[in-house]
């Protein structure tokens, strides 16, 4: 216990101190979120049941932010890690691997909910959006989106060869699919293949499962398939990162 | 009691044996390098000393353990400086210290981890602005971060500039006087020949001498013998340098022997020898 919140706080550390992944993961989804909803937060959507735009954008750019911090921020932090060689020298430590990991985890599973938190308080404050009312199970909701997410991020290192790749590869699967799962825009109105696409992408269920809770106030636990969905892929990316997460860098 | 004991390790990859059957043991606060060019299997052996990679065959122990069973308690006591450096660029010299320290129940002192690998002024300075021979001293920092018995040094001052090689071999050399096991290895004989107590000079995944760096020209090493003979250049090697001169003064008739040189082989040359057959 004591080594893992002392490798929270390291963790912590190196996250805020890195501006392009704080910048990218942590800032992208807030200052969309202020841009778009400034742009046509006061709109209505008719595919959405004339639903407003800010509470939509709202709930959908806290499944973008899971996406980004807990995939892509995740997973690129750690294949530049693995590639300079520093997750081989903490091996050599007397820090257990898994207390690592965990540690790891429970820094960008902090992140993710300050990160919602701050899009919550901006919704609140400039655009209206009431504060969600089962606030309970959004936290769960968040938490699930939390796991299974990483679980994706620790599964895709082991797809990334270099450092220099890492972003590209990464960035390539991640933002089409925040884009094509309805976290900007309705995919209500989609083309069909653009809707079969969307349909087996677990970023779709998980900014539905989102809005369910905080625009309807359903319980996280009212669409069993969507879970199921999420966590179905959760599984994926874990099976993979037991398979393919690697502590030392390509031989040279 | 050695520190490390080494029987008749092997390891291949597929079909390639990169280390086939090495015998070596260090005593406890010894200075120990493993000598040769790249290739030689050096970086494998010191990987397998470490726990990174499993041996294909032979007995290995490194402080009574062990390495591919060794848990939390005998990597409280090592000490690893990896080929290449392995640091966070966006953390300061203190905080990586820091950082690193808090891995171990026993640390020593970021101040004083600071002052033996001559960090002082780039205490605060974030890593990525350190030059790349700071780098590795912050490297070694780190390997005594948590106070180790035994140090592994891979390669500690390649691709150095003459004057940071000094230096590192200075903060070596201090880790003696603290009293530490170091398993260094190197491509650089000099280096050898500087820090190690004991040197085992491999080649191709062989130990093909050992001993003191001193007694590594050892009594098979011939003495050169240069001269010209009608304008050609001779050269001759022999064990009895001081005969075979009389003979040459002879057949000369006591004329002065045109370029003539006698040149005993430097620790160079046996290295070189011994290494390129």
């Amino acid at each position: 216990m004591r080594l893992w919140l002392h490798e929270l706080r390291v963790e912590q550390l190196l996250y805020w101190r890195s501006r392009e992944s704080a910048f990218f993961t942590f800032l992208l989804p807030v200052l969309f979120f202020l841009i778009l909803g400034a742009i046509y937060g006061g709109k209505t959507i008719k595919e959405e049941g004339g639903l407003k735009a800010s509470w939509f954008l709202e709930a959908g750019m806290i499944g973008y932010g899971v996406a980004a911090t807990c995939f892509a921020g995740l997973g690129i932090s750690l294949v530049i890690r693995r590639e300079s060689g520093v997750l081989k020298r903490i091996r050599a430590t007397p820090l257990p691997p898994t207390t690592f990991i965990l540690a790891v985890l429970g820094s960008t599973f902090l992140v993710f909910l300050i990160e919602a938190a701050v899009i919550i308080v901006i919704g609140k404050l400039l655009f209206s959006v009431p504060v969600p009312n089962a606030i309970g199970s959004l936290f769960v909701t968040l938490v699930i989106g939390a796991l299974a997410f990483a679980a994706m991020g620790l599964g895709i290192t082991g797809l990334v060869r270099s450092a220099e790749g890492s972003s590209a590869v990464i960035n390539a699967v991640y933002l089409p699919m925040a884009i094509i799962s309805g976290t900007f825009v309705t995919t209500k109105s989609y083309p069909g293949f653009l809707k079969a696409i969307a349909n087996i992408l677990p970023l779709t269920y998980y900014t539905k499962l989102t809005r369910d809770v905080m625009i309807h106030n359903q319980h996280f636990w009212h669409d069993g398939s969507a879970i199921g969905v999420v966590l179905v892929w959760g599984a994926i990316g874990a099976a993979g990162a037991i398979r393919g997460f690697r502590w030392q860098p390509r031989e040279a | 009691m050695s520190a490390v004991s080494v029987r008749g390790l092997r390891k291949s990859y597929g079909e390639h044996e990169a280390v086939r059957g090495i015998d070596f043991e260090i005593r406890a606060g010894e200075v120990f390098g493993l000598l040769g060019p790249n290739g030689a299997g050096k970086t494998t052996t010191i990987e397998i000393l470490e726990g990174y990679r499993d041996r294909s065959g032979g007995e290995v122990s490194v402080l009574g353990v062990d390495p591919q069973r060794g848990g939390r308690e005998w990597r409280e006591k090592l000490g690893v400086v990896l080929q290449s450096s392995s640091l966070y660029p966006n953390l300061t010299v203190r905080e990586s210290l820091r950082t690193f320290g808090g891995y171990y129940t026993r640390s020593r002192g970021v101040d004083e981890v600071v002052e033996i690998v001559g960090l002082g002024e780039k205490a605060n300075a974030r890593v990525r602005t350190l030059s790349g021979g700071q780098k590795r001293r912050l490297d070694l920092g780190l390997a005594l971060i948590g106070d180790p018995e035994l140090i592994f040094l891979d390669e500690p001052t390649t691709g150095f500039d003459p004057g940071a090689r000094r230096s590192a071999w200075e903060t070596i050399r201090n880790l003696r006087e603290l009293g530490k096991t170091v398993l260094l290895t190197t491509h650089y004989l000099d280096e050898a020949e500087q820090l190690a107590d004991r040197v085992a000079v491999l080649r191709e995944g062989a130990i093909v001498r050992e001993g003191k760096p001193s007694e590594l020209t050892g009594a098979t090493a011939e003495t050169e013998i240069r001269f010209r003979r009608n304008g050609e250049v001779v050269i001759e090697r022999t064990k009895e340098p001081t005969g075979r001169l009389h003979e040459l003064i002879h057949e000369f008739g006591g004329t002065e022997i045109d370029g003539l040189e006698v040149r005993r082989p430097t620790l160079e040359d046996v290295y070189l020898e011994l290494t390129s057959e």
